[in-house]
């Protein structure tokens, strides 16, 4: 499969007074997936929409491969689609549904086409069934061979795993992530669920409330968030609020507390993730402090910890240990530390 | 991950393969602008104009105006029209009401046996022009009829029109009767018998508040039908006149278009007031059922179920005794002297034209059923489809006029604005194609309902998944969109078959030797004294309906067998399918 690069271009897309999208930019590389992840109501879907021609921007151009795509319609953009619904024809066959994107060849072409796709995933022999006969794992893989049949330049998912149950879910996304990786199309996803988003993309942006918020690496979004709401939205966290003194050195309540690195801010907040947080640490790390164990929740693979720090009650903080770490935490006395290196500083 | 392998910005944007796809995107647009804007056409001309030229010719012309409308009201003839109209309606509303809210309660609520046999019954009168009831009325109880004894004067007056219009407008209640009570909670029933309720406590609590809106719609429904109908009153009405026979005699008996005019805007009321409210109170009520609502199934009651049985079987009685004694007049050689049996009267000798008034109603049946269906199935795909813009609200808008207008005004209204010699469209007036046309606008709005509830049942990603796969938006939708929605279609092409075949109320005024109608025959040879050749047109209009709709309905069937495979098990997995809508296809005013 050939591959296209895509870009996108200062997009903006209102609906009446909302701005669903406020000049969105983005690069996706050739072979890559990208997800777009955000909470409902972000723009997310608008800018899916937006490239495959079924919404029209405001403003902003959309470029697949050497083609401005941006005024053209959805039929000539070239590219194939997987809806959350799946959006199979009930009426057609598996093989007739695979072969919709295919009228232009002759019968031998498309059967050879519509034999190699249900090869590809999986479901050979399936042809004479109708969708409604199959599995929703199996829709799916319909729909993925139906969108991708015609050899498109872009592949788009919307939501794909959302109509699917949590035990075929994280499987279904590692078998898409492996396809997507063999045929090397390039990819963009729309997800509001970042387990899907970190398992499966080469690349995350998240957007909030009609712009990106950060466009980064799985893991760059996740130990370095660019924006307070990129670190709230992805995964779990704790917030110190700190003031700075005169002398440069930082103070959350009464206490001290040393920063990764010296900010010029009078004060700001402090994200810490509750993995990050040592339970009776060593002598070696900084920014230690006494503290009281509230109470223990345990999770299978490992417990999270509620706890409040003693020179600063009424603030709850979470801590995640590893269930072998909890025997020696045996008295609600303990002492704990937010080392430097883990804290990120947002104004 | 910056590493960037063959970005070019600075090449030429669009290249050559896009040229051979804008071939698609050009005949999509036949379709979406063309079919959108032959609806447009169509409603602009066979509603839009006429209404307006029945209300200049009310306002304005000669015979209308503000002086001749003061004149007209405030005569003592009118008033008395006007009291006898309300009064016939009203009674009428009064006595089908809670009758079709017992039989739809014993259909929907009960475990009587045998529903699909009463169902079918009570359907009877939706096959037959409103002139049938009338003329088996005078047979059973008229001045020679079997049961005369029975009414004190005779038939002829208030009491026969209002016996007749019952008939008439049942199968019209008991439509969104039923419909109404179709939609039960049965987690309601669940909690209040568990609260300790008792069955009459939970009708008052449950049943009554969900269905109170449809009996509403019902009551304004029957109150319009039968103050817009005159096919009763002409027939059974004797010396009580009531205004729609009025604004059809000054008419077409004495040529004064100006007073039908006026009338006819009167008879508008009631239908506008009735169906303004009607849409306020749906839009209020809309989402009180919640997606999470449990079928609710009756429990077995022996004595509920033998009351309602009672009831459905005399109902259903009443109804036989009526359409037997209608196809057994047209059937006995000389009422009341020779009761032998023939076939005379299916001659028609005395009718200019004779069987050609069948005829021409099977045409102006079969092209109203066929090209409407499609161009209004078509449309409301168009509608629910495509992107919404101003010519979709405005088609949308215009769509809702024909629901609100009766037969009676709209037939007016075509012949004020066709048969205006300066209007370049009046050398259709008095042909077939002006009749179809004013069939399928009369009756556009209850099969565009349906057509859109289909549609709506069908996953709104369907259209982009083809886009995308580069599939025409025409071949898509006859590819799959029509397979998907084939029931829903035969029952639209049904119900415009029906409501052709039966309907006088705008035929009346549009007809002309050449284009005769079995219905309109029927009031003519009445007028004419020829009672037994009305009886055998009526009886074939009914046969005819009758046959046709079980023959659609049998094709229908095995439509639904042969996609079997995929409709059953689709149900399972996805939304279920649109099976077709009859409920919504009762209104036919």
């Amino acid at each position: 499969m050939t591959q296209h690069n895509m870009q996108v271009r200062g997009i903006h897309k209102g609906f009446g007074a909302f701005q669903a999208l406020d000049g969105v930019s983005l690069d996706v590389e050739a072979g890559e997936l990208v997800c777009l992840l955000g909470p409902s109501g972000c723009g997310k879907t608008t800018l899916l929409r937006c490239i495959a021609g079924l919404e029209k921007q405001d403003r902003g151009s959309i470029v697949i491969g050497s083609r401005d795509v941006s005024n053209l319609p959805p039929q000539a953009r070239d590219y194939g689609i997987l809806f959350q619904s799946y959006a199979l024809f009930p009426n057609l066959s598996v093989a007739q549904n695979i072969a919709y994107g295919l009228s232009g060849d002759s019968r031998e072409v498309v059967r050879a086409r519509v034999s190699e796709m249900l090869e590809l995933v999986g479901l050979l022999g399936s042809e004479k069934k109708y969708p409604g006969q199959l599995s929703g794992g199996q829709q799916q893989r319909v729909a993925l061979a139906r969108a991708l049949a015609p050899k498109p330049s872009l592949l788009l998912l919307d939501e794909p795993m959302s109509a699917l149950d949590a035990r075929v879910r994280e499987h279904l996304c590692g078998e898409l992530r492996q396809l997507q990786k063999n045929l090397g199309v390039t990819t963009l996803m729309v997800t509001h669920n970042q387990d899907e988003a970190m398992l499966m993309a080469d690349r995350i942006a998240v957007m909030n409330q009609g712009h990106v918020e950060q466009y980064a690496t799985p893991q760059q979004i996740y130990n370095q968030p660019a924006t307070p709401f990129v670190a709230e939205f992805v995964g779990q966290g704790n917030w110190l609020p700190f003031a700075c003194g005169q002398d440069g050195s930082a103070r959350v309540g009464g206490l001290q507390v040393q920063l990764p690195q010296a900010k010029a801010l009078q004060q700001g907040r402090l994200f810490c993730r509750p993995e990050a947080v040592v339970i009776n640490p060593h002598e070696g790390i900084d920014n230690q402090f006494h503290a009281q164990m509230r109470d223990v929740t345990f999770l299978g693979n490992r417990c999270r910890m509620n706890f409040e720090l003693t020179d600063l009650p009424g603030l709850t903080l979470q801590a995640e240990l590893s269930p072998e770490a909890m025997p020696r935490l045996a008295s609600q006395d303990i002492r704990v530390a937010l080392p430097s290196s883990s804290l990120q500083v947002f104004a | 991950m910056t590493a960037q392998p063959h970005i070019n910005l600075q090449a030429p944007a669009q290249r050559n393969h896009v040229v051979g796809k804008s071939h698609a995107g050009w005949a999509d647009r036949l379709f979406i602008e063309g079919g959108k804007g032959l609806l447009l056409v169509l409603l602009v001309v066979a509603v839009l104009l006429p209404l307006l030229a029945m209300l200049w010719r009310g306002f304005g012309g000669d015979g209308g105006g503000l002086g001749a409308a003061y004149e007209l009201f405030s005569s003592a003839n009118f008033r008395w029209l006007l009291f006898n109209s309300l009064s016939v309606s009203t009674t009428v509303a009064l006595i089908v009401v809670p009758l079709a809210y017992l039989f739809a309660y014993a259909l929907q609520r009960t475990l009587i046996a045998g529903k699909g046999v009463w169902r079918a019954i009570s359907l009877l009168p939706l096959m037959a022009p409103s002139m049938l009831p009338g003329i088996a009325l005078i047979y059973l109880f008229g001045n020679q009829g079997i049961l005369r004894g029975l009414f004190a004067d005779n038939i002829y007056g208030f009491w026969g029109i209002v016996l007749g219009e019952v008939i008439y407008t049942f199968p019209h209640a008991l439509m969104i009767l039923i419909s109404a009570l179709s939609l039960a909670d049965a987690r309601l029933f669940d909690a209040a018998s568990s609260m300790g309720a008792s069955p009459w406590r939970a009708f008052r609590s449950i049943t009554w508040p969900g269905s109170r809106q449809g009996v509403f719609a019902a009551f304004c429904l029957v109150f319009t039908l039968t103050i817009t109908d005159f096919g009763v009153p002409v027939v059974v009405g004797g010396d009580y006149q009531v205004l729609a026979l009025e604004a059809y005699k000054a008419v077409v008996g004495q040529q004064q278009f100006g007073r039908g005019a006026l009338i006819g805007m009167v008879l508008l009321i009631p239908a506008l007031l009735s169906f303004g409210v009607d849409m306020w109170l749906r839009r209020r009520s809309r989402d009180s059922m919640s997606g999470r609502a449990q079928v609710y199934h009756p429990q077995p009651s022996r004595l509920r179920d033998s009351v309602f049985l009672g009831i459905v079987i005399l109902v259903c009685a009443a109804l036989l005794l009526v359409f037997g004694m209608a196809i057994f007049s047209s059937l006995v050689k000389f009422w009341p002297y020779n009761l032998s049996l023939v076939l005379d009267h299916y001659s028609f000798s005395d009718l200019p034209g004779g069987w050609s008034a069948y005829s021409n109603s099977l045409i102006l049946a079969t092209c109203s059923a066929v090209f409407g269906s499609l161009l209004i199935f078509t449309g409301a795909y168009l509608m629910e489809k495509t992107r919404q813009n101003t010519l979709t609200q405005i088609l949308r808008m215009l769509s809702f006029i024909p629901m609100a207008v009766p037969g009676l005004v709209l037939g007016l209204g075509y012949v004020f604005f066709f048969n205006l010699p300066s209007n370049p469209l009046s050398g259709l007036y008095g042909t077939l194609t002006l009749l179809v046309v004013c069939t399928i606008a009369h009756f556009l709005t209850t099969a565009q309902m349906t057509a859109s509830t289909a549609l709506r049942q069908l996953d709104g990603e369907f259209e982009a998944a083809a886009l995308s796969l580069k599939m025409p938006l025409a071949k898509h939708y006859l590819r799959v969109t029509l397979p998907i929605c084939l029931p829903a279609l035969l029952d639209i092409i049904r119900y415009l078959f029906v409501s052709a075949m039966t309907t006088v109320s705008a035929a009346i005024f549009l007809y002309s030797p050449d284009s005769m109608l079995a219905a309109v025959a029927v009031l003519n040879m009445d007028d004419a004294g020829n009672v037994g050749g009305a009886a055998a047109m009526s009886t074939l209009i009914l046969l005819t309906s009758a046959g046709v709709s079980v023959l659609l309905a049998t094709v229908s069937r095995g439509l639904l067998m042969r996609s079997q495979a995929w409709r059953q098990a689709d149900e399972r997995n996805l939304k279920p399918l649109p099976t077709g809508g009859a409920s919504r296809l009762a209104g036919a005013a």
